[in-house]
């Protein structure tokens, strides 16, 4: 396990040398600190963005102009209310496939195609497509998973969480 | 619990918010509610933990922090919710659940997601759980993403 592990590590260093260089050219210091300053939150106000605006020195439109441009680039993938399913009464459930790599792409279009699936990550394992179903609809997560199964033809294996310790991370840059 | 209001709101916030000067007032045109009563519903969310925070939501990958380990660990039932609070309570894990296992194939009932910008980094910090772990666990490894298939969040089916 360990020498596999190393060995995906180098390819992976290499990787991510690449992606931080290409990214450090696309964005200048102001976004930098605005990527910092919007994971912490904004006050439910009229005018929300006034007070961003004027601590970075920016009109609104250009404080606009430059959010829309980090959710473009994908470096943001939503801006807004982040809503946590279980107050809902919604649920989550991790789930993961052991996908043959010849139908690899075929499968993710099979499950990214339902909404009810919120993230799908490949991984390096015999277990390769990690998945999180989530509803506020009763039952909606096994109707989900049985869906997968019979458009696949493959066994949907689930994780549901029996109990959560922290969840917390912010990304400086 | 969200009301037919509440839902409606949700459901049109789920994809982002507007960037306009008055967000609250555009979303209210747009759903035929008041501003205020847009606001106060927020504020009642927000209160209710329904609502996290309002707030960018970054790709991790994007940002460079390209090696994200979901490290998996088979511990001793018995311990299984004391260790969950050690490893949980480490800075650089960011999520940590206990699951249930899925014999043969997945013996391990402790997940630890690990993130940082290498996976020597990520590896480094697997062996301090190791150490936290060492004589009630029974195996364990480390799955990386190599990719993001779809990242999108929670979105409410409309009714």
């Amino acid at each position: 396990m360990q020498d596999a592990a190393q060995k995906r590590q180098a390819i992976a260093n290499q990787d991510t040398q690449r992606q931080v260089k290409s990214l450090r050219l696309d964005l200048d210091d102001i976004d930098r600190a605005l990527i910092n300053h919007l994971q912490d939150g904004l006050d439910l106000v009229e005018e929300p963005y006034r007070a961003i605006a004027k601590a970075f020195h920016l009109s609104q439109p250009e404080l606009f102009e430059r959010i829309q441009r980090l959710l473009d680039l994908g470096i943001f993938s939503r801006f807004g209310p982040m809503f946590d399913a279980d107050k809902m009464g919604g649920k989550f459930c991790l789930c993961a496939i052991k996908v043959p790599w010849e139908r690899y792409d075929d499968v993710t279009d099979i499950v990214n195609a339902h909404e009810e699936v919120a993230h799908n990550y490949k991984r390096d394992h015999i277990l390769n497509m990690w998945f999180v179903i989530g509803s506020d609809r009763e039952g909606a997560i096994e109707e989900v998973a049985r869906k997968i199964e019979a458009e696949s033809g493959l066994e949907v294996l689930l994780f549901p969480k029996e109990r959560e310790f922290f969840i917390s991370l912010k990304i400086e840059v | 619990m969200l009301d037919a209001v509440d839902r409606q709101i949700v459901t049109a916030l789920q994809a982002g918010m507007p960037l306009t000067t008055r967000p609250w007032l555009d979303l209210a045109l747009d759903l035929g509610l008041a501003e205020s009563e847009i606001l106060s519903r927020l504020k009642a969310m927000k209160e209710d933990g329904i609502i996290r925070r309002v707030a960018a939501v970054p790709n991790h990958y994007k940002l460079g922090v390209t090696a994200n380990g979901m490290s998996v660990w088979n511990v001793e039932d018995a311990f299984v919710d004391e260790l969950g609070a050690q490893i949980g309570a480490l800075k650089f894990v960011s999520h940590c659940y206990r699951r249930p296992r899925a014999l043969p194939d997945w013996p391990y009932n402790l997940f630890a997601m690990i993130h940082g910008s290498t996976r020597d980094e990520v590896a480094e910090k697997a062996k301090i759980i190791e150490d936290l772990t060492r004589d009630k666990c029974d195996g364990w490894d480390i799955l990386y993403s190599s990719a993001i298939l779809k990242k999108t969040g929670l979105r409410l089916a409309k009714r």
